[in-house]
């Protein structure tokens, strides 16, 4: 099995929230200070499904990350769990982009890999949140697409998915090659290896460049934006709670239930 | 795009129903072809879906498109997008819409690149702006830490909207509309995911989305057995016990009961916050609830914030005191 996995580097979302800030003149998140970025957790996910694949059925794992300013110790974190090489898309024209125009470099450099039976996006980058890339790369390709995997199996050459819905979920077979999201039901990715590690430190990471891959420039990075954002804002909370007191903590659990029966919300 | 007009739903279907989410689009729908002076219309995909129609019209739609076919009877991304496609260059509408549901996560980003336009997800708000007469749709992002509005100089435009974001009209059995059938003309070989089969978790008691009121326990609660003394106090309130990311991911709870971001959206009246922290993805499946009562250890923790009333305090301790006195004053 020849497996893709794109991994996006995105600021630490387990930061407190206190810490997220918005620089209102250039319509951006201020990275929290002194929290570095991480691998986009459902990506990681989507590394643990192609490593589960390898470990039961063998093959090659290629991942692709895009972005500026990757720092080496967080990318190479795929690496360091069991993946085989790691491409770098690093340029300022990648840059900026939109789901479109982000998923058109992935799918150039998955172009330029050749060989592949699946392709593994996480089901949404933990700061866009928009969950597009994944269909927008398997449009650009043609292949057909399974969102919101939680289980993979490869058998017969086709993959069969158990796709998460919102009671339960579908076994659905799809025929490779194949793209499929993969979503946090899947289970905790795993921990590198010491030797894991140590591998990762040895291995460079490719990089290529826009016309390493071919690519159009008038249809990459900010350029290729289908989408325009207007504005980026946190919403105002209100901070209207009313704290419960009491002796002691059940004496307040007891005051918080007069005070809710009272008030007839109960 | 001077040919576009109107505002296109794609209504999904449920158990032989129209989806909540879908009368909440349509609704949406009617603001947004109210002020640009245009139609709404509906577009219905499945196997014996006909019937639907005239929900559709009662819930906002003054045109409903119709397709019907047995390779429709269960949502592949392929047969779909295909049909979806279809209609949308017949009827070229300005504004398409899609729920941000299983079937539309996988559908409209698809369908967006297929008709060289852009997608925006999960959206909370829409509206059109009066110069341009363009689409404003505004989405959480950074999981739910900020919000960001886009739009798109493409047309169609569309977005996907969150469930229970935006509201239905009163259903009106009397509304006129007209209905279209279009012929699916798909080939069977050229569809190339099949569902095998369909799993569906047991649900005791009353559904989480449906419950007045809702129990949620987070990452403090610690394994299963606390859990139970979450739906102890539900019984007790006829309520629906939920769980944050963590108790799902930790195996403690199913994944069906998750509320937040990539879980449920549910909007109680009552949402009794357990050892949860609140993080922003959490609250993004239950800030609509009109009162959140949150219990915590820390006097610090984001749930407090977006609470009603708050108690601080070890929940171990809080949550039987609490149950026992409810079922006292409640007398059940």
């Amino acid at each position: 099995m020849n497996m893709i996995v794109c991994a996006k580097q995105v600021p630490d979302p387990e930061a407190p929230p206190a810490s997220f800030k918005i620089d209102p003149a250039t319509n951006k998140a201020v990275p929290p200070p002194g929290v570095p970025p991480v691998i986009s957790p459902f990506d990681e996910q989507a590394v643990e499904a192609a490593l589960r694949i390898k470990d039961a059925k063998g093959g090659k794992i290629s991942i692709i990350s895009l972005g500026v300013g990757l720092l080496r110790d967080v990318v190479k974190k795929p690496l360091s769990m069991g993946a085989d090489e790691l491409i770098l898309l690093e340029d300022p024209a990648f840059a900026e982009g939109d789901s479109w125009s982000t998923a058109y470099a992935l799918a150039m450099a998955i172009k330029k890999i050749g060989q592949f039976d699946i392709i593994f996006c996480g089901r949404q980058a933990a700061d866009t949140d928009a969950g597009q890339v994944g269909s927008a790369i398997a449009e650009i390709l043609g292949i057909p697409q399974v969102t919101l995997a939680k289980k993979i199996e490869i058998t017969d050459g086709k993959a069969r998915v158990e796709k998460v819905t919102a009671d339960g979920y579908d076994v659905v077979e799809v025929t490779l090659p194949a793209l499929i999201t993969v979503s946090n039901e899947l289970g905790e990715p795993r921990y590198a290896t010491i030797k894991g590690i140590m591998a990762a430190k040895r291995k460079e990471p490719i990089l290529w460049k826009p016309a390493d891959i071919g690519a159009d420039a008038a249809k990459l990075g900010a350029a290729g934006r289908r989408s325009k954002m207007l504005k980026l804002f946190q919403p105002v909370r209100e901070g209207k709670v009313e704290m419960i007191t009491g002796e002691n903590e059940e004496d307040a659990a007891g005051n918080l239930a007069k005070k809710l029966v009272e008030a007839k919300l109960l | 795009m001077a040919d576009n007009k109107g505002v296109m739903v794609i209504a999904e279907v449920l158990n032989g129903v129209l989806a909540p989410i879908g009368k909440e689009m349509l609704g949406a729908a009617r603001k947004l072809a109210g002020d640009l002076g245009e139609e709404v219309s509906a577009l219905i995909i499945g196997s014996g879906v006909a019937g639907v129609a005239a929900e559709a019209i009662g819930s906002g739609a003054d045109k409903v498109y119709v397709v019907d076919d047995a390779l429709l009877k269960d949502y592949r991304t392929d047969s779909y997008v295909a049909v979806a496609e279809k209609v949308a260059k017949q009827a070229n509408p300005r504004i398409i819409l899609a729920g941000q549901t299983t079937m539309g996560r996988d559908l409209a980003p698809r369908l967006a690149f297929r008709l060289n336009t852009a997608v925006t997800m999960d959206c909370i708000d829409l509206s059109i702006d009066a110069a341009s007469k363009q689409l404003q749709m505004t989405k959480p992002v950074y999981g739910g830490n900020a919000r960001a509005i886009f739009t798109s100089d493409l047309y169609p435009q569309m977005a996907t909207v969150r469930a229970k974001a935006m509201s239905a009209i009163p259903a009106d059995s009397g509304r006129k509309g007209e209905v279209i059938t279009i012929a699916a003309g798909l080939d069977a070989a050229a569809i190339r995911t099949n569902v095998l089969q369909k799993v569906v978790a047991e649900v005791e008691g009353i559904k989480l989305e449906d419950a007045s009121v809702v129990v949620t326990g987070g990452r403090g609660i610690g394994g299963p057995e606390g859990f139970k003394q979450l739906e102890v106090l539900a019984k007790v309130l006829k309520g629906a016990v939920g769980a944050s990311r963590p108790p799902c991911d930790n195996g403690w709870v199913p994944e069906t009961i998750q509320i937040g971001l990539t879980g449920k959206i549910v909007s109680p009246d009552v949402y009794i916050a357990v050892a949860l922290s609140g993080s922003s993805q959490h609250l993004a499946g239950c800030s609509g609830s009109k009162n959140i009562i949150a219990i915590n250890r820390d006097p610090e923790a984001n749930i407090f914030k977006e609470a009603r009333y708050g108690v601080v305090g070890d929940w171990k301790k809080v949550l039987p005191a609490f149950t026992a006195k409810v079922k006292e004053l409640l007398g059940r």
